[in-house]
């Protein structure tokens, strides 16, 4: 690239990489104060999701996860590096469905035995699906969810 | 040590993966046309389906043994196996992926505990992408195929070798009279590299299982056979002959076959089919940075069809250039479809074949010779295609297959069957992880 291109001055479609005119003319000038910190442009996929190789898309289904936040179509990042704690929103199989659930470990003061996980909706009308010990398939944990507002 | 780690059943599992309804039901893949079983589940196994059984001859077993099909999804593989390959490479300094499921990971100079390191991996594979592994670890690539084969058999076969090996197995820590068990117990067809007819031609000789090889005599072997059956044979006995990371030699020939959703009749629609399997070829040729010096084409009857007049074609047309110019080839190709066809058959598959390669640039100075005898000069008007092509490749693998293609082609025709032979996927799954407006639905 000669200065030529950038004799407008304007960085319409300019890769957002690439340093700006400004900057580079400064460091034609003056050595490099800058050049080697390049300037890039917020990723979402950089800053949303953690583990690339493990995480998925999904598309919500339903009114049942209302409550905490989940609408009908919004959109689901599913990362399934992130093992599933007690409180997550995850993906669990369900009679060979997937289902998004609040996650509830059973603790010992419950009075159940410990070790029994409870998939729990966020409205006051879907009732909770009981999992028995050793028995929950978390297919993964929710990191993110995708609202559209405009289309 | 090298590794070798594949996929379970790999098409089926992708599947699984976004269909947890299929897990333990018997489960087929299908090839593009919906043609033949190119994958199947352990349950599919067990209910007889054989590997390429063509669909006609299993179909039934969708009432009697509640077999399910689906079409093949290559999109999807595609993408859960970047992303299994991507988990692997995190245990290894050097990884070679070897097939769409299959990769070999170099262990040299790493002192782990390797069946610790194997089931650490296999587990993260299975938690990040949802797809079962098999481990394999041996002191040669052919070994860590083996070992592979082994970990895989004794885990869908409980009692075909020692439990202890299932899913990950590790010759390296195995005794001497302990491997030459294994061996004894492995019939040679499942050595890596040693194919059917070889089988047949080593049991003919007395050679049936993986220690019968061993014991064999290396210089016999190669007389008999082939120097790769010499080196596969000191692989089986710990001397490494294929190293990770060898540069594949380039391939002698391209070819691009399909069978046909529905049969052909009419000369146009074989002309399609084998333009465009050139135009592929061609692709690949320019991919691998070579040229071509014959254009082979096929197309026949089905075989199957014992109700059909049979009639097959199979002619190679020589080039006077060598050339990776698809409007060349694919002239050629249809020249000689014309030439050959004959009416009155149900043509059931095609394909093209691109022979007598050679690296760009070698065939300079025939050509020079011929620019000067009948005045072509190789100049601006060959230059300007090779960049056309460029373009045409470029633009194909941004936008997707078949975005640009050649006006040739795509045969003007009026006939119906025109696009018949296009991939057939009635039962295909969503690209769930490639197609935004496809991907998975969960009930919340």
């Amino acid at each position: 690239m000669t200065t030529d291109d950038f004799s407008d001055g304007a960085p319409v479609g300019r890769d957002a990489t690439a340093p700006t005119p400004a900057a580079r003319r400064t460091s034609n000038a003056f050595g490099s104060p800058g050049t080697d910190s390049t300037v890039k442009r917020i990723d979402l996929n950089d800053a949303l999701i953690k583990h690339p190789d493990a995480t998925f898309v999904m598309r919500a289904a339903g009114g049942a996860m209302h409550g905490a936040g989940i609408e009908d179509g919004d959109v689901l990042l599913v990362d399934r590096a992130v093992t599933a704690s007690h409180g997550a929103i995850v993906i669990a199989v369900v009679d060979g469905e997937l289902l998004c659930r609040r996650l509830e470990v059973v603790g010992a003061k419950s009075g159940r035995a410990v070790g029994q996980a409870r998939l729990v909706a966020a409205d006051s009308e879907t009732s909770p699906v009981d999992v028995g010990q050793g028995q929950l398939e978390v297919w993964g944990v929710v990191t993110t969810v995708i609202k559209s507002l405009t289309f | 040590m090298y590794a070798l780690i594949d996929g379970n059943n790999f098409y089926v599992s992708c599947e699984r993966v976004f269909a947890p309804r299929l897990v333990g039901k018997p489960v087929v893949v299908l090839s593009s046309n919906d043609g033949a079983c190119i994958a199947r589940s352990n349950e599919a196994k067990e209910l007889g389906v054989k590997m390429a059984q063509p669909w006609f001859q299993v179909k039934h077993l969708e009432r009697s043994g509640g077999l399910i099909a689906v079409s093949a999804n290559h999109e999807l593989y595609g993408d859960m196996s970047s992303r299994m390959m991507a988990v692997e490479a995190r245990y290894a300094p050097r990884q070679e992926v070897y097939s769409v499921d299959e990769s070999f990971l170099d262990f040299t100079g790493v002192r782990d505990d390797l069946v610790a390191t194997g089931k650490a991996m296999r587990a993260a594979i299975l938690q990040e992408t949802g797809l079962p592994t098999s481990v394999g670890f041996g002191a040669t690539k052919t070994l860590a195929k083996l070992a592979n084969h082994i970990g895989k058999t004794a885990d869908r076969k409980p009692g075909s070798y020692p439990a202890h090996l299932a899913q990950v197995c590790d010759f390296g820590r195995l005794q001497q009279h302990e491997l030459d068990a294994l061996f004894a117990a492995t019939e040679v067809g499942n050595v890596w590299g040693v194919g059917k007819r070889i089988t047949e031609k080593l049991k003919a000789g007395g050679i049936h299982t993986v220690l019968d090889l061993v014991h064999a005599d290396a210089q016999s072997l190669r007389r008999k056979f082939s120097v790769t059956l010499e080196k596969t044979l000191l692989e089986l006995r710990g001397t490494s002959c294929m190293e990770v990371d060898d540069a594949p030699a380039p391939r002698q020939q391209i070819l691009v076959s399909r069978s046909f959703g529905t049969a052909i009749t009419h000369v146009d629609g074989i002309i399609e089919a084998c333009s465009e399997f050139t135009s592929r070829a061609a692709e690949r040729l320019r991919g691998q940075g070579s040229v071509a010096g014959a254009v082979g084409i096929f197309f026949m009857t089905s075989p199957f069809r014992q109700q059909d007049r049979q009639h097959s074609v199979n002619v190679t047309v020589p080039l006077v250039r060598p050339t990776a110019d698809s409007a060349v080839l694919v002239s050629a190709a249809a020249a000689a479809v014309r030439a050959q066809f004959r009416a009155g058959f149900n043509y059931a598959k095609a394909g093209a074949v691109l022979t007598d390669l050679r690296p760009v640039g070698q065939e300079q100075g025939e050509l020079d010779l011929f620019s000067a005898l009948d005045d072509v000069a190789a100049t601006p008007a060959e230059a300007a295609r090779a960049k056309l092509m460029t373009a045409m490749d470029a633009l194909n693998h941004r936008f997707g297959r078949d975005s640009v293609r050649l006006g040739s082609t795509a045969a003007a025709s009026s006939t119906a069957e025109i696009r018949v032979w296009a991939t057939k996927q009635e039962r295909r799954s969503p690209r769930f992880t490639t197609r935004w407006d496809e991907m998975p639905v969960v009930r919340t």
